[in-house]
Order: structure tokens, then C-alpha cells, then sequence
């Protein structure tokens, strides 16, 4: 059992989630994440660690309310119990002084992108985030990310902060713009990891995206998180889930995360039905 | 031929043939008892129990097959040396609790074994009537004794010697962890297993399915342990929560077994294995075993929904008999084993294979598959398979399988199992690189302590053999126990 320390929305239907998991806090690296399962009945679902405190003895995740478990977490309040986690899992991101690293996130992805971001500028890169969100009130961890960055931006795609347009668009403008980039990190939905894949690709940029298949385990026992890259099997809780982005195959990953379509909706409607009586 | 009344609770009591007079020959007249079991049409529409168990009767009756040979052969073909003749004795008289004791002296899991062991290829074999009879039905007598001692409410903690302040930690909660975790814990070592998942058990829960090994005999094993003072931690991963190294340098173990299993799903490396549909068998029995899935929604995790589709699994051992056999379960019109060698050749235990037949399962032999097919969507459609023949025999003295030219077909399946085998999970290896591995990543030990090349590290179970069996893992538990102790204690095994 993990006591949740504090949780707070940080955007509509965005919640920032502290929890006690003395262990998990003194050995994670950025990168990492856990599998928690809220309660007996729950499902097994990734997280990355946003962030921890080691002396505290807490971790830190960001948790956008897609389906049912998510939805779920995000009911939680300070106080409340989460009956399982894991972690940390998966590899650490790859950590050196490149030069001028760029980290973008999209949505949600901007939590998953802050601790390498951290871990990025520690190692003494000059670091550039660009930070993208549908709208003002989806942006999430501005200040944070402005305390780690020497650049840092912001796109809404409606224009209401920041610059108005998508995150590939604003690279695109500074890589035009003749700035020397070494190294791009980007995490947020699969169309948006593709289409920097695509940005930097001409570049020979090395880039690297954070997948997020469909887990089981998290430990390498079930391969139900494979991704193919450079056209081999690699399971994503262990080998990942960070990937050169010129390798791997998006489609593939696209399709795959619409496995249980149907019974994620059937989930999420007795989930809202609940909510609805209480 | 004489009668008596056996000493059991009294809705037991019933006339059967004495014990002390029974000739040979009467003995050899008396055919091998059936394993009452559910009926194939009802059973393979639940997640019950298959076999039911012998009643007292059924088991004095099998265990009076027994010639009680003066060197029985039995006991040489277990894997640990269980005094079988003895227990059997001890059965055939009545005392069934003393039968289950003499068992536990030798095996700490009985009830487990005796479901899940393949005696045809042990004891069984071993045994002397299999020449002109059939062989005694070891196995079912020693889920006998097992199941009666649990169910009378006879399981007797064992005692626990004195504290000798020694620390043990053991990863990975299979047989092998817990049975060395056992054994140490009666030494009067303080004993701490951690388990990568939130469940306890190993291949036992997430693996072995409910209809073939009920999940409550495991509880209750883990249970036992728990009363004798062995603590566990659950959703700690060695390798990435903690290493080998931090739990003798900073947490002060003063020795460490290593039993994490064979973790690691092998594919079969051909186009469309990353279809929607096609699964490795470790992920969809754990969906289905450790999650629940059959329970979706009432358990948040979904499963591949079988029910009226056509489902194969590929592969020949016990693992793909449990994962057809749950397909079959969970709604599938056709199940299908398919695999490339024949039906002589499949590893999995005699008993699954009949049982898989009895419930309509269908076995397509000497069949290789080379491509999976599918949709626009990306679904899998069906499996392009090439038929086979038994050519000269390979390494392993089973006849290799050899293409039938222009013999490609297309089977129609929407999901397929991948159920070749499991490699070893790297973590430990990437995170201990002074443990010794060997090419296929198995760590290498000492067989008489299994000892690895690192001071006081020990493995055992199916990270040291690769995929083999419960008995296996729990022998190699007890021996590592036995030479953890004599090392931490400073005995000299030889005197
Ligand atoms: C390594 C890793 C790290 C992650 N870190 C975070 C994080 O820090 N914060 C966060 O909010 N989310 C994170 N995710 C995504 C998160 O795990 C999923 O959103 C969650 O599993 C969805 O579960 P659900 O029951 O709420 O939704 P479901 O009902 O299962 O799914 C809802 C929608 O989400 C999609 N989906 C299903 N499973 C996943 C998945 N594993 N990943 C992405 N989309 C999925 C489905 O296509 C569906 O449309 C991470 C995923 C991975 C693999
Ligand atoms: C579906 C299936 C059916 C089978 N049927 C039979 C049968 O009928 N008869 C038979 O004799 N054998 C059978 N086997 C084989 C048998 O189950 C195994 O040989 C046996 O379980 C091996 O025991 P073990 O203790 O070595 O490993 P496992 O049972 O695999 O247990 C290892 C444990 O370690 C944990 N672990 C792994 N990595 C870590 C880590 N880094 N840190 C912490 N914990 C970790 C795992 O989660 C697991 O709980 C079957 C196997 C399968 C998969
Ligand atoms: S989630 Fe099971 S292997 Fe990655």
C-alpha cells in the first residue's frame, strides 16, 4: 500500500499525484517509470516519474485522464491509498553533455519530457523546451520547465498562448533560424513523435521519443509491449522506452494501441456510470 | 482375500482388501484407478478444477497396486528422491496423514507436484509394473495425501530452530524461491523473498491456470510460510528496484538466492507477428491467470475476446496445452494446437494432451507456420503454414522435422498464441556482471550447492536450467537452502 501525499489538477482533467514509495524515489533515474495498480481489481498501467524526493522518500506523476484506470487515479485525494507500485522500470534516458538539446512535449508528454529535461541541463547541455498544448488551460509545468531551460516555448494550437501553431512548426523555425540542435528529445502523442521524427530526420539530428505501448507486466515477462524498430522486435519496458525515432515503425505502434478499443469503452462507460450515482 | 476397516473420519470408513494379505498376484489383478475428473463439455466452459482427486477409496485401492519392490526403481526416476514405496505403504494402510508426512520429507510442495509433475516421464516411467501393467498412479496418490491432510485441516507447521541471526534474501517467488525460502526459515536464518509482481507464486499464478491448479493450494503454501516467519515483498524487481550488490553491501544479506524463473517470451521471428491477435502465451495467460481477464469488466483487464473466433496456439509443451485449453474456455469455436514436430514428440505431460483432446481441442501435427496474415486494420486474418514430415533424428534424439515441398496452406485464425519457450530475463545479468552466465543467459552454478561465481549469490529453478520443471526448481531451492546453510554456518558438508 502507497499513501498519495498530495494530488492536485494542473489542467483540466491533468492531476499531479505525490506518493510515498521510499524505495522507487532514492533509485530512479530520468526516464523511468512505474506500474501501478490502484486497487485488487485494477489493471497494470505505466506512468514515468515525473519527479522524487529522495529524503521525503516520494514520487511525483502526471496523469492525464484517458480511460478507466486514469480516470480513476485521478479521483484519488491526498490521503488515499494505491494498492500497488512498481519501479523503477525501464531503461534510463540516455544522459550526456550533447551540446544544444532540444526536449518537446505534447500534452501530458511535457511530464513525461521534464525529468530528462532536468537531467539534460544538469549535464551541462544549453537546453531548449518547446512545450505544446491544445490550449492555455492544457499547459501544464510552465514554471518548471522555464527554470531548467536557457530557451524555453510554448505553442497552443488555437493560438491562445504562446506561439500559435504545433510543436514541429516551432523547431522547424529554429532549426531555419540556423541553430546548431545536437540532440532532440520528443514524448507526446504518436502522431506528434512521427512528425519530428520527420522534422529532424533531413537534419540527421539524432532524436529520440519516449514509446508508449500497451503493458502488462513492465518487466519483460509478457512482450505485449513490442515495438518493431530498425525492423526488430523490442520490448518497450526493458529496452525502452526510449527509441531512436528514424527507426521506429509508428504504424505499427499506432495499430497496436487499438487493441482493446472496444473494451476500453466498455470500461470507461461503466466507470462514468458509477460517477454518475455516487 | 480379507477385509478391514481403515482408521479415517468416519464418512470415509469403508470395506476394502486388506493390505497385509493381499498376494502379488491380487495386487497385479486390480486395475489402475481413474482420476474422477469434470465432465470434457462442461469443463471446458469453466475455470474449475479438471481433475477431482481420488476418494479414500480410490486411493487405497491404487496404492494396493503397489508390489513394494525391495529396490524400487520409483524413487531413483524422481527427481528428489521421494520414499515412495513408503508413502504408498503408508496409504494402502490407511494412515494418510502419516503418507503425507513421509512425502514432506522429501517435498515441500506435494500438492502442487502432484498436479503438475510429468510422472509418465519419472516415477511413473520408472516404476517396475509399467513393463506388463500399467504404471502406479504416483502423482494422483501424492495429491492424495496432500489434498487430505489440507482439507481434515492437518498441516502442521514445522518448528523453527533457534535464531542464528543470519539474513537471507531469495528473488523471485516460484518454486524455487519458496521452497529454498522454506527450508532456510526452519534453519533459524531470518529469510526476506522479493517478487517482481504483486502476486506471490511465480509460474504456479501466473502461469499454470486455475482449471489445472487451483490458486488456493498455492495461497495456502505462501500462507505457511508466512506463519513460520518468511517476510515478503511484493512489486520489487531486482535489477532495477534494488541489485544483487545493494542487498549484501547496504541491506546485509549475508547470502542471496536467486530463483526468477525463465521470464523472457521467445517469437517465432516471421512476418505479422506483430498483428493485432497474436500474443506470446506468458502475456496472454497472465491476462487471463494473474489479472483476470475472464472476469473483464469486473477486473479492469481485457483480454482478446475468443468467444466464437478460431484461436491457435503454436508450440507442443504444457505451456500451449494451457493456453489452448483457456482459449477454449473463453468462448473459442475452434482452438487449435499447431505444431511442427508430432504427437509423440510434444513435451507437454501426457495427461494435459488427453485432457486438451477430451475437450475439442485440435491437433494439427507437423505443421509449421511461416507467415501470419492480416487485415487493413492490421487484424490478424489467418496463418500461412507449411506442411512437414519426420525426417533422421536431431541432437536432442527426436526425429527433425523436414518441409513437404508446395505444401504451404492458409489456416483462417484471429488470434494466435506463441508458445515456443521462454529465454532468460537480462536484468540481473546487466545489473551483477560478475554472476557468470552462460550463452543462452541461464546463470551458471555448481550443481552440488548451486553456487554461482559470485560470493554468496546462489541461483536455481529455471534461470540455471532454462524452461524446465516445478520439481526441478524446487530441488534446486533445497540444495542451494542446505549449502547457504553450511556456508553461513561454517559446517563442512563431507563430515
Ligand atoms: C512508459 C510509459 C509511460 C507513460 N507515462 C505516462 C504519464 O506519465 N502520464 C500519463 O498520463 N500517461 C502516461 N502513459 C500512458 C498511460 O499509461 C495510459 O494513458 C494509460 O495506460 C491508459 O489507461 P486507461 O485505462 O486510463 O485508458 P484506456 O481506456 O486503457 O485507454 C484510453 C485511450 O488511451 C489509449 N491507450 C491505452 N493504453 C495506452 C497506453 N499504454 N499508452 C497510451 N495510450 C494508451 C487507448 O488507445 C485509448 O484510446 C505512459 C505510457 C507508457 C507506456
Ligand atoms: C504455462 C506454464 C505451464 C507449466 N506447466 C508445468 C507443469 O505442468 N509441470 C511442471 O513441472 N512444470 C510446468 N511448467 C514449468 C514450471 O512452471 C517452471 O519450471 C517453474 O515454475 C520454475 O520455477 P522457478 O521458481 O525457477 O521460476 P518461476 O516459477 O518462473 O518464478 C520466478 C519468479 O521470479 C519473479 N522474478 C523474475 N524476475 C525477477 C526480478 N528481477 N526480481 C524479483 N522477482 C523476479 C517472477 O515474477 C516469478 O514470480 C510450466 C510453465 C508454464 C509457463
Ligand atoms: S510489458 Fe510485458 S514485456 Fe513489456
Amino acid at each position: 500500500m502507497h499513501k498519495i501525499v498530495s494530488a492536485i489538477f494542473l489542467a483540466e482533467n491533468i492531476k499531479k499525484i505525490e506518493i510515498e514509495a521510499p524505495r522507487i524515489a532514492k533509485k530512479r533515474k530520468a526516464g523511468q517509470f512505474i506500474m501501478i495498480r490502484v486497487d485488487q481489481t485494477g489493471e497494470r498501467i505505466p506512468l514515468t516519474i515525473a519527479d522524487a524526493d529522495p529524503e521525503k522518500g516520494t514520487i511525483t506523476i502526471i496523469v492525464q485522464g484517458m480511460g478507466k484506470s486514469t480516470k480513476e487515479l485521478n479521483t484519488k485525494e491526498a490521503g488515499d491509498t494505491i494498492s500497488d507500485i512498481v519501479g523503477p522500470l525501464g531503461a534510463p534516458s540516455e544522459i550526456e553533455n550533447f551540446g544544444t538539446a532540444v526536449s518537446i512535449g505534447g500534452g501530458v508528454g511535457t511530464a513525461i519530457a521534464y525529468p530528462t529535461a532536468v537531467a539534460l541541463k544538469k549535464a551541462g547541455n544549453y537546453v531548449i523546451t518547446i512545450n505544446g498544448a491544445r490550449s492555455k488551460d492544457l499547459v501544464i509545468l510552465e514554471k518548471e520547465m522555464n527554470a531548467v531551460s536557457d530557451e524555453a516555448y510554448i505553442t497552443t494550437d488555437d493560438g491562445s498562448y504562446g506561439f500559435h501553431g504545433f510543436v514541429t512548426q516551432k523547431l522547424q523555425e529554429l532549426i531555419d533560424s540556423g541553430k546548431k540542435i545536437d540532440y532532440v528529445l520528443a514524448i507526446g502523442p504518436i502522431p506528434m513523435m512521427k512528425a519530428i521524427a520527420e522534422v529532424t530526420r533531413p537534419y540527421n539530428i539524432k532524436t529520440m521519443v519516449s514509446l508508449n505501448p500497451i503493458m502488462v507486466d513492465g518487466t519483460g515477462m509478457c512482450g505485449g509491449c513490442r515495438v518493431t524498430v530498425n525492423d526488430e522486435i523490442k520490448f518497450a519496458c526493458v529496452d525502452g522506452p526510449e527509441f531512436d525515432a528514424h527507426q521506429v515503425d509508428f504504424k505499427n505502434l499506432t495499430d497496436r494501441n487499438k487493441l482493446y478499443l472496444p473494451e476500453e469503452k466498455q470500461s470507461a462507460e461503466a466507470f462514468a456510470h458509477k460517477c454518475n450515482l455516487q | 482375500m480379507a477385509f478391514f476397516r481403515i482408521n479415517t473420519p468416519s464418512f470415509y470408513k469403508k470395506t476394502i482388501m486388506c493390505p497385509q494379505h493381499i498376494t502379488t498376484k491380487e495386487r497385479l489383478a486390480i486395475p489402475r484407478q481413474e482420476m474422477p475428473s469434470q465432465n470434457p463439455d462442461v469443463r471446458n466452459k469453466n475455470f474449475k478444477e479438471v481433475n477431482l482427486g481420488y476418494t479414500p477409496e480410490l486411493a487405497q485401492q491404487e496404492a494396493l497396486r503397489c508390489i513394494q519392490c525391495k529396490d524400487p526403481s520409483c524413487i531413483k526416476g524422481c527427481p528428489v528422491n521421494i520414499k515412495i514405496d513408503q508413502f504408498i505403504k503408508l496409504i494402502a494402510d490407511g494412515n494418510f496423514l502419516g503418507a503425507a508426512k513421509k512425502i514432506k520429507e522429501d517435498n515441500v510442495l506435494p500438492a502442487i507436484c502432484g498436479r503438475v509433475c510429468p510422472q509418465e516421464d519419472q516415477c511413473e516411467k520408472a516404476c517396475i509394473l509399467t513393463k506388463k501393467h500399467k504404471s502406479v498412479a504416483i502423482g494422483n496418490l501424492e495429491r492424495f495425501a496432500a489434498d487430505f491432510e489440507r482439507e481434515t485441516g492437518n498441516v502442521e507447521l514445522p518448528a523453527v530452530k533457534a535464531s542464528t541471526g543470519k539474513k537471507i534474501a531469495v528473488i523471485g517467488s516460484g518454486p524455487a524461491g519458496l521452497s529454498c525460502a522454506n527450508d532456510l526459515i526452519q534453519l533459524g536464518h531470518s529469510v526476506t523473498v522479493f517478487e517482481a509482481l504483486h502476486e506471490l507464486g511465480g509460474v504456479l499464478v501466473y502461469g499454470i491456470p486455475e482449471f489445472r491448479l487451483p490458486k488456493e493450494i498455492v495461497k495456502l503454501e505462501i500462507d505457511g510460510l508466512k506463519q513460520l516467519g518468511v517476510k515478503f515483498i511484493t512489486n520489487t524487481v531486482a535489477g532495477r528496484s534494488i541489485t544483487v550488490d545493494e542487498l549484501l553491501k547496504e541491506e546485509d544479506f549475508d547470502a542471496v538466492f536467486i530463483g526468477v524463473g525463465a521470464g523472457l517470451p521467445w517469437f517465432l521471428g516471421i512476418p505479422g507477428e506483430n498483428l493485432l491477435g497474436v500474443y506470446s502465451a506468458n502475456e496472454f495467460l497472465t491476462r487471463v491467470n494473474l489479472m483476470k481477464s475472464y472476469q473483464f469488466p469486473d477486473n479492469d483487464t481485457p483480454v482478446f475476446n475468443c468467444k466464437g473466433k478460431n484461436v491457435a496456439v503454436f508450440g507442443g509443451g504444457n505451456t500451449a496445452m494451457d493456453a489452448v485449453r483457456t482459449a477454449k474456455r473463453l468462448g473459442a469455436d475452434h482452438a487449435y494446437i499447431v505444431y511442427r514436430r508430432s504427437e509423440a514428440e510434444m513435451p507437454a505431460r501426457i495427461e494435459e494432451v488427453h485432457h486438451a483432446q477430451e475437450e475439442g481441442i485440435e491437433f494439427l501435427m507437423l505443421m509449421n507456420p511461416l507467415e501470419f496474415l492480416g487485415n487493413e486494420q492490421q487484424w490478424l486474418t489467418g496463418a500461412k503454414c507449411l506442411k512437414m514430415e519426420l525426417g533422421e533424428p536431431d541432437d536432442s534424439g527426436r526425429r527433425r522435422p523436414v518441409p513437404i515441398k508446395d505444401s504451404e496452406f492458409i489456416l483462417p485464425i484471429d488470434m494466435a498464441v506463441i508458445s515456443i519457450g521462454n529465454g532468460s530475463n537480462p536484468l540481473i545479468k546487466q545489473t551483477t556482471p560478475d554472476i557468470e552466465v552462460s550463452k543462452r543467459d541461464t546463470i551458471v552454478v555448481d550443481i552440488n550447492t548451486m553456487a554461482t561465481s559470485k560470493e554468496d549469490v546462489y541461483a536455481g529453478g529455471d534461470i540455471v536450467t532454462g524452461g524446465a520443471t516445478v520439481i526441478l526448481a524446487m530441488g534446486a531451492g533445497r540444495t542451494a537452502a542446505k549449502a547457504i546453510h553450511e556456508k553461513l554456518m561454517g559446517i563442512d558438508p563431507h563430515e
